[in-house]
């Protein structure tokens, strides 16, 4: 009975569960523990839900008992289902590891609003993935994105402030670019249905109105994920946010606006129309190149790290740009496997700078001379997430970017190729700076030694090390999934 | 007439490039909200004219009526509303704890004490 309304579940619980951690109040553990057994539970959703659709089936869930198109549907196929999995999964992760690392860096009295807005923002990131109404996707879309403002405000550096306002300045344009192109497809279609959208969409043919849709949609879309060059906003709220919010929100956010952005070119507009009609592609890939060398090396020059870590960001999602641009369903799996992968990886780069923080209180690469020695665990995850960001075999990085270069070449062309692999090879560059300071640096005589971080933090980050080489050795599930899903999106064969 | 038969889209269009350049050329935070203000409330205008069906009335059910005109932008627009207020108030909240931390609300005044912080860790 309940098995049937799981799609619901999904979003509701978290949802439900936000306020009442609010009320807990002061009973901040309390809080803590509740948030932390919901983001499992809806851990236990997703796997179930990827379950029942692995075979390649969907599953509709009419809201309200309201058919669609009338009440809004939830629909799950293979592709939102790897999208809840991995964001739920990173959730599960997360939600543990936060009660140590928020103790330095977010004030007691505000930790209750902590987990609400966390909360608040796992609801709005799997409901944006699970729904399949225009409209309706907004909305959560507004609901995560509030929720990261505030969370990215709760760093304890001034500069949170102004980095969480700039954000709140080009995410709400991006969001109103969103609705306006919504509000064009509705006027032209009637409906706000993803699957009746679709349909409507393929009888109207040639229509500016459409066009200029399109282009709403795909700027939109793009502030949300930071398509270069519409990144600036990144960088600092990810640089001065608390570390934990910056793992989860690398790890989850940018995802599901690229997931948001698959959908729309092909499940809504169809692939005929995004790259016959309108040829993104053109866009995509060299605003994706050229984020893949900039980005990079913009990164060389950070001191911080967690920022160092934002521009490696920006720079990854330009590679799963140019999976998609490239038009073809191995270049789509590549860009679907990128973006489970890079969640694996970042969340544990970040984790593990989370970590660092909570013994050095910052994150500073001047402050991290010899601490390889001090923190053996910490750093030990710090360098294997930074192998699999570059790409090294029997890791993750290395599946996806070789699906990459093996869709470039199918197209045949090699300088797209060897442009992944050049940005490979700067991050080659910037995960050693780090490792030079932490291991091959003295520490300083006047620094203070410091300790290995708790395991409360340790093990949280050394189980998305592990899932970065368990799914980089065996990749049978991930390749399985995205490549099914990339076949449907671009029609059965 | 047929000029003023998109009045409304016009209207939309002048208060969208307004507010959107408010947003853009403002340096004061707090004329950077007003102009995204303004920005949403064109969008708001356009779901309601969109709903308007010429020759129909207000969609409530009543004897001698066929053509209503259509509720469902309306309602649609309700919700976009309380997402605008709340961002609203969000970004307003933030300017306050900006203005506590860098006694000012110019854009300028606050990239340059954040240069210096970048430069001097």
């Amino acid at each position: 009975m309940i098995s049937h309304h799981l799609p619901a579940l999904q979003v509701v619980v978290p949802l439900l569960a936000a306020p009442l951690c609010f009320l807990l109040g002061r009973y901040r553990r309390l809080g803590w523990i509740l948030s932390t057994l919901v983001s499992w539970l809806c851990l236990l959703i997703a796997l179930q839900l990827a379950y029942q659709v692995v075979d390649g089936g969907q599953i509709h869930y009419a809201f309200g008992g309201w058919a669609p198109p009338w009440g809004i549907e939830y629909r799950v196929d293979q592709l939102n289902a790897l999208v809840l999995l991995i964001v739920s999964g990173i959730a599960a992760v997360m939600f543990p590891y936060s009660w140590n690392s928020i103790q330095n860096e977010v004030d007691p009295e505000q930790q209750p609003l902590f987990f609400t807005c966390m909360l608040l923002c796992l609801a709005g990131l799997l409901g944006i993935t699970i729904t399949g109404d225009a409209f309706n996707l907004f909305v959560l879309l507004e609901i995560s994105s509030l929720s990261t403002y505030t969370l990215i405000s709760l760093g304890r550096d001034r500069r949170a402030l102004t980095a969480s306002f700039q954000y709140l300045i080009m995410g709400t344009i991006g969001a109103t670019f969103i609705l306006i192109g919504v509000g064009i497809l509705y006027m032209l279609t009637g409906t706000l249905n993803m699957a009746d959208l679709s349909d409507r969409i393929g009888n109207i043919g040639e229509s500016r109105a459409l066009q200029a849709g399109f282009g709403f949609l795909i700027v939109g879309i793009g502030l949300k994920l930071a398509m270069f060059p519409l990144h600036l906003w990144l960088p600092n709220a990810y640089a001065f946010a608390p570390s934990v919010v910056s793992a989860f929100i690398a790890a989850t956010a940018t995802k599901v606006a690229v997931y948001v952005m698959v959908r729309y070119l092909f499940t809504i507009f169809g692939p005929e129309f995004s790259f016959s009609a309108m040829n993104i592609h053109w866009l995509f890939i060299p605003a994706g190149l050229i984020a893949v060398l900039f980005t990079s090396i913009v990164a060389l020059f950070q001191r911080d790290i967690k920022r160092m870590l934002a521009y490696s960001s920006v720079a990854q999602i330009g590679y799963m740009l140019v999976g998609i641009g490239l038009v073809s369903t191995t270049g789509l799996t590549a860009a679907l496997l990128h973006l489970f992968n890079h969640a694996l990886m970042k969340g544990a780069l970040f984790l593990s700078m989370g970590a660092v923080c909570y013994r050095l209180g910052n994150t500073l690469i001047d402050n991290m001379d010899g601490i390889g020695r001090q923190m053996p665990w910490t750093m030990g995850a710090f360098v294997a997430g930074g192998l699999s960001i570059i790409g090294v075999p029997l890791t993750v990085g290395f599946i996806s970017k070789w699906y990459l270069i093996l869709a470039a070449l199918e197209q045949g062309w090699w300088p797209v190729a060897v442009i992944v692999l050049l940005g490979s090879l700067i991050a080659v560059i910037y995960v050693w700076r780090v490792v030079e300071a932490a291991y091959l640096h003295q520490r300083p005589d006047q620094a203070k030694t410091v300790k290995e971080a708790p395991a409360s933090l340790l093990v949280p980050t050394w189980i998305l090390v592990l899932a970065n080489f368990y799914f980089g050795i065996d990749a049978s599930f991930t390749v399985g999934f995205t490549s099914s899903a990339a076949t449907t999106l671009f029609g059965a064969p | 007439m047929i000029a003023f038969s998109l009045f409304n889209y016009w209207i939309v269009i002048i208060l969208m490039m307004a507010g959107f350049y408010t947003v853009i050329a403002s340096g004061n935070l707090v004329k950077k909200i007003v102009g995204l203000n303004i920005f949403q409330t064109s969008v708001f205008i356009m779901y309601i004219s969109m709903g308007k069906v010429i020759g129909g009335t207000a969609p409530i059910v009543t004897v001698n009526t066929e053509l209503y005109s259509n509720p469902l932008p309306h309602v649609l627009i309700l919700t976009a509303i309380v997402v605008g207020v709340a961002t609203t108030a969000l970004g307003l909240s933030l300017i306050i704890r900006i203005k506590e931390a860098y006694h000012s609300v110019e854009e300028e005044e606050i990239l340059a004490i954040s240069q210096q912080e970048d430069e001097s860790e």
